[in-house]
């Protein structure tokens, strides 16, 4: 156990339910605080919303000669996307807001996800394809972990970013310039859509791999 | 008149049908929540049934009536539209509506008479004669649709405000709206009806506006999506009361602005 885990045990855990039979000793100290795993289920809803109708949305002009399935998309048209696209926008952006300012005022990312070094990750990678890679610890991520999730942060900033300056390429033109004007705009917030939904992938076959890891994000511990 | 119906180069017209027929509004895909439930995403943004569609749907049309607000919110009345050079505009610029093109209406430019109603001192109309002698201005621009392609054209004509005090409109009213030959529809917010650039265009790349452009009267909103600037346009009025348009009714954005 790390020290830093050891200390997340201590501020979040109150010392009286440890008496409580019902609840494991500190041996399973909190791994994921409260406001972890609020925003993380908030943001997988916003961003499955969000996917499904901006591959709907896609459709109706597709960058590359790939569609998607009407039956994987939401909204059944254009403007019904639309509707699901700019309301779920709302909460994946004030969420994802909440989660990024908690997560540097606690310093949760820079205990968690830094330092990211480079032997490290290969090192990782290779020992994880070869089912050497162990997840004893939960609260201690391995380097192709903190790899992606930092990785995964800085798309969903890219993805929010690149959104807007599609959504206003007039009122926000210097962000869309950003990106290399509109027509650009709309290539990065693919990129950064196919990305996020990679991650994703890996994501839950992980949870299923190690079931621990899914009820520490939704019990915490 | 004659009417184009010579191909445009590189675009496919059979792809530009189904384009077309795709945002034809539908019965069953007016039902656009369909698949949406399981996803469970319901029940949080209606707050309610989770399989009750309609609730939902109403759900989300308010949440759409706030982005209006948050966007009327976010137009700053000054801030311009990005304009291009001569050697930006996307030739040929593509023709785009919820018909093909072979259905374009063709307007007899000598019968013309522009109506202009509502709140306005001078409710005379308009013919092309008098319209096209109103000082022109020119601008190049992006045309970006709600499918999300966009192209770079240059239109010419009138500002909308410069149009607009001429009639003696009530700048304080809430909204104009524009009723075009094929029965379409579409209204605008008073702020960006007074944009500088808000054009009511009557020639597209220097020549009088083809009937495929919007032939006589096409209304040019480099700051609203491209399904907001009419074609063909017969009348407007300023008004304050609601009368959304015809993409609008099916579910678009009503500000939809850029």
């Amino acid at each position: 156990m790390t020290i830093e885990a050891t200390r997340d045990s201590v501020v979040t855990e109150p010392t009286g339910l440890r008496s409580l039979p019902k609840h494991e000793p500190s041996s399973a100290p909190t791994i994921h605080p409260v406001w972890v795993r609020v925003t993380h289920w908030i943001n997988a809803i916003a961003m499955l919303v969000m996917i499904g109708s901006g591959w709907e949305i896609y459709n109706a002009s597709p960058l590359f000669p790939i569609t998607f399935p009407r039956s994987i998309t939401l909204g059944s048209w254009l403007a019904g996307a639309l509707l699901w696209h700019f309301a779920a926008m709302w909460v994946l952006a004030v969420n994802g807001l909440v989660y990024l300012v908690l997560g540097l005022l606690t310093g949760r990312f820079r205990r968690k996800l830094l330092p990211i070094r480079p032997g490290e990750v290969i090192a990782d990678a290779y020992a994880a394809l070869e089912g050497r890679l162990a997840h004893d610890d939960l609260s201690v991520y391995n380097a192709v972990q903190k790899l992606l999730y930092l990785g995964v942060i800085i798309a969903g900033i890219v993805i929010v970013a690149s959104g807007l300056s599609i959504w206003k390429p007039v009122q926000l033109q210097e962000l869309t310039a950003l990106f290399g004007g509109y027509d650009a705009a709309r290539f990065v917030h693919f990129f950064a859509m196919a990305a996020i939904v990679g991650f994703l992938v890996i994501h839950v076959v992980m949870a299923f791999v190690v079931p621990r890891s899914l009820r520490a994000m939704i019990i915490g511990r | 008149m004659p009417r184009l119906r010579k191909a445009i180069p590189g675009v496919d017209p059979k792809l530009l049908i189904k384009d077309a027929a795709k945002l034809l509004p539908d019965p069953t895909r007016r039902l656009f929540l369909r698949g949406g439930a399981s996803l469970g995403a319901l029940a949080f943004l209606s707050g309610c049934d989770i399989i009750d569609g309609p609730s939902a749907e109403k759900a989300l049309m308010h949440i759409s009536y706030f982005n209006d607000r948050a966007q009327a919110w976010l137009f700053n009345p000054n801030r311009l539209a990005p304009t291009y050079p001569e050697s930006a505009i996307t030739r040929p610029f593509p023709f785009n509506a919820y018909y093909p093109i072979s259905d374009v209406p063709e307007v007899d430019g000598e019968d013309y008479a522009l109506e202009v109603g509502g709140l306005v001192d001078d409710k005379k109309t308009w013919t092309l004669k008098e319209l096209y002698a109103l000082p022109e201005e020119t601008q190049i621009t992006r045309h970006i649709c709600v499918e999300g392609w966009s192209a770079i054209g240059k239109w010419s004509g009138v500002r909308l405000s410069e149009f607009l005090q001429r009639v003696g409109a009530d700048t304080r009213a809430k909204y104009v709206w524009f009723r075009c030959a094929e029965g379409y529809h579409t209204s605008i917010d008073m702020a960006t009806a007074l944009h500088p650039q808000t054009q009511m265009t009557f020639k597209f790349d220097g020549e009088i506006l083809p009937a495929k452009y919007g032939f006589p009267m096409k209304v040019r909103i480099p700051t609203k999506l491209g399904f907001k600037n009419p074609k063909h346009v017969m009348e407007m009025a300023v008004i304050n009361n609601w009368n959304p348009g015809y993409w609008e009714e099916q579910g678009y954005n009503w500000f939809s602005g850029s």
